[in-house]
Formats: structure tokens, sequence, C-alpha cells
């Protein structure tokens, strides 16, 4: 039985990358997730089964501080969805037609902020939207617009869309590029058949183009649901850890970091952090299964 | 020069300096106070390294806002330095239950602090202190004396002098009556509430009560500054919403605001950036010949690393910390923080010298959330950051705060439940 032997240089070629996976990735994971089952008690630590889940859950006091980092990390999703990708489609769509001239530089201007460290984003944008210092309310002065001009960094209702709206800035270069390629991947005989039968211009984007890029807008969605999910940087950068104003901006990356770490006077506490963390991965996971199974299933593929 | 004659000349190079440090021991500092780097490097270290030879001293700093995580870290993976820079109260307090800190109750140089100093770096029964008091930072108002020139406004003694001198300047336009933002939101909560507050609460009397249970912060005495908090939001600068600590020094500092609240440790930085003189007030007193009290607040002080294979050398280190020198060099260096020593320190820079000279006028107390009432969940201190931000913007009601915040430490602290 010559296929029952074990290929040993599949084991080989495959180990290092397993063991520096499994020491950076899988071990800290469980790791957390084993964390978030003890607690501290007169400085050595005790196993409390899911008593941190019961306290972040139950107590008002955590549990109005996770269901608001929640909802705005919903409401941060639901911006990137709704004009992070639609944007980035349709700067695809754009950059692909064969008669736009100068699309390397588009391209590469549009991609460039998404290689820029969140740091430099951040504060740049904080300069940009200054009351103070800012070109912005000087550019919306020129154009008469200055009335339209608020902190809007500072106001609880505008903070967390303005830095979404940042971030979408910032990353609307990743759903371009990914949708770029698919629509480069069209054949030409596809698009020409389309047009003997009369399908032309922005219907066959509709009709031929867009069936054919799904799997990748697919893709795109969920690689934006984890990225959010993890959020954590820009809202440190422009806004610390207490993510003001009022935990306005707080989402389940700043929540977890004061938690973990602690701030100011408040003590770090790694074991509630762990159980926030759990609580995240839960949600991604959740999330990124039902995407799996409930959508990446049906979508239809097409062989050429 | 041949390869071989360089390889030579550096193994030589290599075996001299390794011959010079196996003599010397090393120290290494932690602290949050990267903007002290020179002052360590060119004065503080030199004057100690020259009264006692075979020590080496290095000071290494992390960022203010990540110090308390990274020096914890640190700690337990054992790869910290040997002297460790000590927050007040409960921060350094866990890191000496944690067995991190040594205990310094013993040594020489403890008895030039008072009782008070050491407090803030005691065991709550003051049985053992485990940091060297460093300096403390008094909280008051700094203004432009140019300003107030133009528009021949009097220093403020009263409360209603103090608001009045703030509708003279915006009523006058050229100047921005006061310089703070609610962005960051410590401002707000440190250099409002903490800074105008123990007018209120008589400094040590209501700020002891309150830890005794005896008092409650929906009393008359701690809903009150919030109250006169309320009415700063008029005075601030257009947008303070999003005004940042960076954005409040710069106004002031470029002359386009009268007013900051400030801490003292701002003198240095303002000495080098403003053009203009500046003079400083306390907090306003609610009606004149009213006994005045300022927070003095106890801020950073130097322990020993429990782990550190140098005790002895950290130890000459700490007892010089008790010297007369030290204070000297420190307090002039960084006018601003006040030597915690009963050494009599003369200091040169008249804003500091102002500052300090309150200590005569006032009673002196610490910040009301920093002993005990921030252990727990809810944190009293990050909660009363959010609500003077809140205050100051008009979002939540003096009373409404209040009983927000009483209600946080009734949850967990047992003197209030």
């Amino acid at each position: 039985m010559r296929t029952s032997r074990i290929k040993w240089h599949i084991v080989v070629f495959l180990a290092p990358a397993m063991l520096v996976y499994t020491a950076v990735m899988i071990f800290p994971l469980f790791n957390t997730l084993r964390l978030a089952l003890y607690t501290e008690v007169e400085q050595s630590r005790v196993f409390v089964g899911l008593d941190n889940f019961r306290t972040l859950f139950g107590d008002p006091q955590w549990s109005g501080a996770f269901w608001n980092a929640l909802w705005n990390n919903c409401w941060f999703f639901i911006i990137h969805m709704l004009v992070q990708n639609p944007i980035g489609i349709l700067l695809a769509a754009i950059l692909s037609h064969p008669k736009l001239r100068f699309a390397a530089l588009y391209r590469s201007a549009i991609f460039i902020p998404t290689i820029l460290s969140f740091v430099i984003i951040g504060f740049a944008w904080k300069l940009i939207l200054s009351p103070i210092w800012g070109i912005a309310p000087g550019m919306l002065d020129a154009v008469g617009l200055k009335f339209l001009f608020a902190p809007w960094l500072g106001k609880e209702e505008y903070a967390l869309t303005t830095l979404a709206l940042v971030s979408v800035w910032q990353f609307v270069g990743i759903p371009m590029m990914l949708i770029y390629a698919a629509l480069l991947t069209i054949p030409e005989e596809v698009l020409e058949a389309g047009e003997i039968d009369g399908i032309t211009g922005a219907s066959a984007f509709w009709k031929i183009k867009l069936p054919l890029i799904l799997p990748s807008i697919g893709i795109i969605s969920i690689l934006t649901f984890v990225g959010n999910f993890n959020a954590f940087d820009l809202i440190y950068t422009a806004q610390g850890a207490l993510a003001g104003p009022n935990f306005s901006t707080d989402i389940l990356g700043t929540f977890m970091y004061r938690t973990f770490f602690g701030f100011q006077l408040q003590l770090g506490d790694p074991h509630m952090g762990s159980a926030i963390a759990t609580a995240m991965f839960g949600i991604i996971l959740i999330g990124v299964c039902i995407y799996l199974f409930g959508i990446q299933t049906r979508l239809r593929r097409y062989q050429f | 020069m041949s390869l071989q004659k360089i390889g030579a000349a550096l193994l030589a190079t290599t075996i001299l300096a390794t011959g010079a440090s196996a003599q010397d021991v090393e120290l290494t500092i932690e602290s949050w106070r990267n903007d002290d780097l020179t002052l360590w490097q060119d004065k503080i270290i030199p004057a100690f390294e020259a009264a006692n030879p075979g020590i080496k001293v290095t000071f290494a700093p992390s960022a203010p806002a990540e110090y308390n995580a990274v020096l914890n870290s640190k700690l337990d993976a054992g790869s910290a330095g040997d002297l460790i820079t000590c927050r007040p109260f409960d921060a350094s307090l866990a890191l000496y239950d944690a067995g991190h800190l040594a205990d310094l109750s013993d040594l020489g140089g403890m008895a030039n602090f008072s009782d008070v100093a050491k407090s803030a770096w005691q065991t709550d029964d003051g049985s053992a202190t485990f940091c060297v008091p460093m300096a403390s930072v008094i909280h008051g108002f700094i203004y432009n004396k140019d300003a107030f020139g133009e528009l021949g406004l009097e220093v403020p003694e009263t409360e209603v002098e103090f608001f009045a001198a703030l509708d003279a300047i915006k009523e006058d336009g050229t100047y921005i009556p006061m310089a703070m933002g609610t962005n960051d939101q410590w401002e707000a909560a440190t250099m409002g509430y903490n800074n105008i507050g123990p007018n209120y609460w008589k400094g040590e009397e209501g700020r002891t009560a309150l830890i005794a249970g005896e008092q409650k912060l929906t009393d008359e005495a701690w809903v009150a500054p919030y109250r006169t908090l309320a009415k700063w939001g008029d005075y601030l600068g257009d947008g303070y919403e999003a005004q940042t600590y960076p954005d409040s020094q710069n106004i002031f500092t470029l002359g386009r605001a009268a007013i900051y609240p400030a801490g003292s440790w701002e003198i240095t930085g303002f000495n080098a950036q403003a053009d203009f003189e500046m003079g400083a007030f306390k907090p306003p007193v609610q009606t004149a010949g009213d006994e005045c009290y300022i927070s003095d607040h106890t801020d950073i002080a130097m322990g020993m690393n429990a782990a550190s294979p140098n005790a002895d050398a950290a130890k000459t280190f700490l007892d010089w910390m008790g010297t007369a020198e030290f204070a000297n060099i420190y307090a002039n260096a960084l006018p601003g923080f006040f030597s915690l020593s009963s050494h009599d320190v003369p200091m040169e820079d008249p804003l500091a010298q102002e500052f300090v000279s309150w200590r005569g006028e006032c009673n002196s107390t610490i910040r009301s959330t920093y002993q005990i009432l921030s252990r727990g969940t809810p944190n009293l201190e990050n909660d009363t950051w959010n609500a003077s931000a809140q205050v100051i913007k008009g979002e939540e009601s003096p009373e409404d705060a209040g009983k927000r915040l009483q209600d946080g430490l009734a949850s967990w602290y047992a003197p209030h439940m």
C-alpha cells in the first residue's frame, strides 16, 4: 500500500509555519479564553468558571458599557458597509473603464492611505478637523458653508460617525483593489457576447459584471466585519482610551484595552479583559459562521 | 588599515569596555516623565555619579499614557529596571502588595519627609513606606499679565470677581477668556473640578469625611463645584468640545487666551513658549476673607524594584534622593514640581514662587479621588473626568452628575453603601 505511507516531507515543510503560528496565535488565543475563567483574589489566581461573564452581562455597570461598545461597533460596521464598500466598487468600476486616463495614478493615490499608520491618520485628521487650527473650518468658510462646521470629534452625536468616515477614507482602497482585480478577470468574450445581445454600458455592469464579482464582495464584507470588530487603533489615537466624548466612540477594542491594561487610576484587570476579548471572539466567530454557512454556500460561481 | 588590524582594534575596545563596566553597577530608572530626559541625563545623574563613583545610572522613560501598562508587564516578566518611578496611591500600592516594590521604611533619607508627603506611598495603615517622595504639583490659574493690563483687570480673589473678569474679557473680544477643552476629559476634572473644589469641600476636612463615608458626593459641598464648572462652558473658545490638551496649551502660550486653568507642572513649558509675562492666582474663594484651600497634590516618587539584583546601589541612589542636593537640582530644573522634603529649597522662577507661596496662605489638600476611592469599579477618577466634561458641556446637570458618581461609589465602597 504505497498511498498510506506518511509523506514526511509535507510535515517537515509545514512545521516551521505551524510552530510559529501556534506560538504567536493559537496558544495566546486559547490562553486568553482560559484566563477569562479566572479571577484574582489576594494576589493569587482563582478559578471562577463563568463568573466574569455573569458580571460582564449581569452587572449594570459592566453590561451598560459592553452593550454601548457593541452598538457603537455595529454602527462603525454599518457605516463601512454602506459607505466604504459601495464607493470601493464604484471606484473599481470607474478605474476598470478602458478609456480612463491616468488610471494607475488614481489607483495608487486612493490606495496610499491604506498603508499609512493609524497614528498618522488619527493625528492628521484630528488636526484637519480641529476647530482651532484645522483647515476644515477654513475650507467650509471659503465655499460659504461655515455654518455646517461643528467640532465633530467633540460632539457625542457626531464623533463616532466622523471617525468611521475617517476609517472609510483610509481603507476604501482595499475593496477598490479587490473588486478591480475581480473585474479584470472577467473575460472579454463574455462582455462581447453581451454586447451582441444589446447589453452595454451601465446595464453591462449591473447584469454581467456585478453577478460575477459577488463572491469578491462577499469576501470584502467579511474582511470589513472582522476588521471593524477588531478595530482599536484609530479610536485610541484620536480619542484616547476613554473614547470620549462620554464613551460615544467606545468600541469593543477600546473597552477591552481599558479593562485589560487599566487606565489612569483604574488598575488593569486581565481576567475581565479576557472575558471581553472572549466575547469579541465569540461575536466575530458567529458573524463569520453566518457568512460562511448562510451566504458563501449560496453564492453562485461561474467558471470560464 | 588591514582587516586584521581593525579586528584587533575592535577586540581591544571591547575588552576595555567590559573591563570598565565590570566594576560599575548599572541602575536603570523606569519613568513616565519622558519630558525630563535631558534634566536627568545632564543634571541629576552626573551629580549623583560624581558623588558615588562605581554606580552608573540610566534613565529609561516610556510614554505617560502607557507607563502603568508597560511597567506592570515588565515587572511580571522580570525585565523592569532597578528604580521605579511611583504614581501616587493605589497604582503603587498594588505593586507593593504584589511584591514588586521593596519596603523602604528603614531608609535613612526618609527622615527628611513629612508624614503627609509620605502618605501617598504608604500602606493604608501607614506601617510601610515604599517610595521616596519626589514632588507635588499645585493647582491654580495662570494668566496673561499683558492681557490683564490691557483690559485693566485686577487679579480675582473671589468667585464673583472671577466671573466678572471672565465677562470683561469676553465683552472685549480680543482674547478667549479661558483656554480649556473637554476633548481629553482629564483637564475638566483635574484642572477644573479638583482645582476649584477644595474651597467648597474645605480641603482635607471634606476629603477625609468622604473617605470615611460621612459626606456624600451628592452633598452641597461636592455638587457646588460642578455648578460653578457648568458656567465655564460660556467662556471657553469656539469648538472647545474638540479642543485637546496641547491645543489649550498652545492657545494660551500663543497669547490668544487670557486665563489658563493650570497645574504647576505647566510652568517649564510655558516659560519656554510664551513671550508675554505670566502671573498666577489661586482658586477664588466664595466670599472675600474666606479661608482658602489649594490642591497640593503628591504626584511623583521613586521606589525600588524588589527583584533588583543591585539593591544596595539602588538604596544608595534613593538615599541620595532625600538630600538637599537632589531637592535643589530637581525643584530648580523643573519649576512647578515642588519638593516634598523638609529641606528649605530656594527657587528662582517667579511663577513657581507664586504657586508655592500659597502653601503659606492656604490649607493644602490632595485630589479628592486619588486615595482609596478609585479602587473599585466603576472607577471614581475616570467617572469624575467624564462627569466634569459633561457638566461643562451642559449635557448633564450638576445634581445628576453628583448622583451618578455617588451611586457608582456606593456600589462597591462599604462606607458609602
